[in-house]
């Protein structure tokens, strides 16, 4: 794929801030156009400070990058990007339809084209009723909301979302998962910056762990669990032996209760070995089945392998 | 061409916003009605004071003329507002950035296509706008009310509302430089601070003028390069007592009477005093890390 096949493309971009703290030691990442990619990493990990260099609101101390096929920090590169900033903080004396007017105005929408489309996002959002009332009235879901028709304005190539769903309610957590849908629907790429893993499981194609600001891995889910399953089995009867004898094909082997194991098999097509080989230990098999790792087992996983020594102050 | 009209709108999208802002947030109007109170308390002061003054004028005591005594008590008045132009730009600018910064709405703001500069000219425009309606609202109420009651105008109107203008663009290009390097509270601080030592420094140059000494004078004359508004004031100040026709009874000491008076070049150094300052402004917000 060539350069101008990504949305967005890094190359060790670093961010120190005050001449030592290091935000961001090295990020670089590849998002291809139209996925939905998810930027995982713990508290402090440099997510919101990466973000912000690829929009332009933070300077890289070194390294660069392209958005949408022209260098950050470009504000040409921004006209079809949309962005839900953490904490959704706006201009609270403005109505609410006022604030998508202007952030529109800002986007260089025409007056035409803003009259026929903030009411629909409005509506879209679930605010029409309140779409003459100032911010400051309004609650924290539905800030989010006007936040994310904020960012849908521009019918964005590329959205940001930093941290959607943190503090929301079931429904406006369904809310943000139905507008990424959608979006992605539409071939909008989709940089999804969550510590809420679950969110994440559920509408990312492609995720990156990243840690001081770095990538440790980067890949689909299939692509991350490197091939390991879980399986779970149901037999009859468990013995201390037969659990030995497993253990050649994987690991992780517990005993959940009587007649239930689950385990780590290596690889999932040695699943139709094992079983052969339960059934020759005059086992009875009712169930085996496979099921691949959580993102958060996953994400447990990764994180746990990453020395310590990878933090940084700079001397 | 299309990158000039490009950054024409963006510039206008934020001093809309600015000018609304000031507007919602009632900052405006808390002038406007203080200015209002002012007027009318000027208008009312002037009345009786005129009349009085008229009386004294037939009974055959009075030595000055009608128009030297309007024309003194209408550059009180003024001084007075020149005063509230300076106190509603800072109140009204202080956190213009500063603010915006601390609340996080510049991240919406700023990762629009937008350019840094665009934002800073378009904030200081908008703010420029609405203190030139406050200025000639003010101003305009003030000598119209003394033209009302004692028939008495100045024929250098246009130009003193256009010093006083030039005034607060002063302090409002000092304060958004503030505002774009400190918290708005410090900021706050620092240009009264500023203000209050040209202040002091205006009148340390018209005691050296006085008393002609050198030093003094040129104590007066650095604090106006520093800070020119005082020194505009006595430039506005000298066009309404030219207007109305000098005197030397004007010499006499007071808050709006000029000894020394600064030269035309200041005011094309306040100009440049404004430009410069604007420049750094963009300068200091396009390194900001928001």
């Amino acid at each position: 794929m060539t350069a101008a096949g990504y949305a967005i493309e890094t190359f060790e971009l670093r961010k120190i801030f005050n001449g030592t703290k290091v935000a961001v030691e090295g990020l670089t990442l590849q998002v291809k156009r139209g996925e939905v990619f998810g930027f995982l990493g713990p508290n402090g990990a440099g997510k919101t400070t990466s973000i912000k260099m690829i929009l332009g609101l933070v300077q890289p101390t070194s390294g660069g990058g392209q958005l949408l096929g022209m260098p950050i920090g470009d504000p040409q590169a921004r006209k079809r990007v949309g962005f839900l900033p953490e904490h959704f903080r706006f201009h609270e004396w403005m109505r609410a339809d006022e604030f998508l007017d202007l952030h529109g105005q800002l986007y260089g929408i025409s007056r035409a084209d803003r009259r026929a489309r903030i009411p629909k996002l409005i509506e879209r959002v679930g605010l029409t009723e309140s779409s003459t009332k100032r911010l400051k009235t309004f609650s924290k879901g539905m800030l989010q909301r006007i936040g994310l028709a904020m960012a849908m304005l521009p019918r964005p190539e590329v959205v940001f979302l930093d941290e959607p769903t943190s503090g929301l309610d079931p429904f406006g957590r369904r809310l943000v998962r139905d507008v990424i849908r959608e979006a992605c629907d539409e071939g909008t790429t989709v940089f999804l910056n969550s510590h809420l893993l679950s969110e994440v499981e559920v509408t990312c194609d492609r995720v990156a762990f990243i840690r001081h600001g770095r990538v440790i891995k980067a890949g689909t889910m299939d692509d991350l669990s490197g091939g390991l399953v879980r399986v779970e089995m149901r037999l009859d009867p468990v013995s201390d032996e037969l659990i030995e004898g497993l253990s050649r094909w994987g690991g992780n082997i517990t005993r959940m209760n009587k007649r239930i194991i689950s385990m780590t098999l290596t690889d999932e097509e040695s699943l139709p070995e094992v079983n052969t080989w339960l059934v020759g230990q005059g086992v009875r098999v009712y169930a085996l089945s496979p099921q691949h790792l959580t993102l958060e087992e996953l994400f447990v996983n990764i994180m746990q392998d990453q020395p310590e020594s990878a933090v940084g102050e700079v001397q | 061409m299309g990158v000039i009209l490009d950054s024409l709108h963006q510039v206008g999208v934020v001093s809309r916003l600015t000018f609304r802002e000031a507007q919602r947030r009632k900052m405006m109007w808390l002038g406007l009605i203080l200015g209002g109170v002012f007027v009318a308390l000027y208008a009312v002061g002037f009345y009786f004071a005129y009349r009085d003054f008229q009386r004294t004028l037939s009974s055959g005591y009075g030595a000055w003329p009608a128009e030297l005594f309007a024309n003194a008590l209408m550059t009180a008045g003024l001084y007075v507002i020149s005063f509230l132009v300076i106190v509603v730009t800072v109140l009204t600018s202080v956190g213009t950035i500063s603010a915006e910064i601390d609340s996080g709405t510049i991240h919406t703001i700023a990762a629009k296509p937008i350019r840094r500069w665009e934002i800073v000219v378009g904030k200081w425009l908008g703010h420029a706008l609405m203190m030139t309606v406050f200025t000639i609202l003010m101003a305009a109420g003030v000598m119209l009310s003394t033209r009302i009651i004692s028939g008495y105008g100045t024929s250098t109107a246009v130009s003193t509302v256009a010093v006083l203008v030039l005034e607060s663009v002063v302090v409002l290009s000092l304060t958004m430089l503030g505002s774009s390097l400190m918290s708005t509270l410090a900021n706050g601080v620092v240009v009264f601070m500023v203000y209050g030592l040209a202040f002091v420094g205006g009148w340390v140059e018209q005691f050296g003028a006085m008393l002609e000494s050198k030093v003094a004078t040129q104590i007066g004359i650095i604090s106006s390069l520093l800070m020119p508004s005082e020194a505009l004031w006595r430039y506005a100040s000298a066009l309404v007592q030219e207007g109305g026709g000098r005197s030397t009874i004007m010499q006499a000491f007071g808050p709006f009477v000029v000894v020394s008076r600064p030269t035309d070049a200041f005011i094309v150094y306040s100009v440049l005093y404004t430009l410069v300052l604007l420049f750094f402004t963009v300068r200091v917000f396009n390194k900001r890390d928001f």
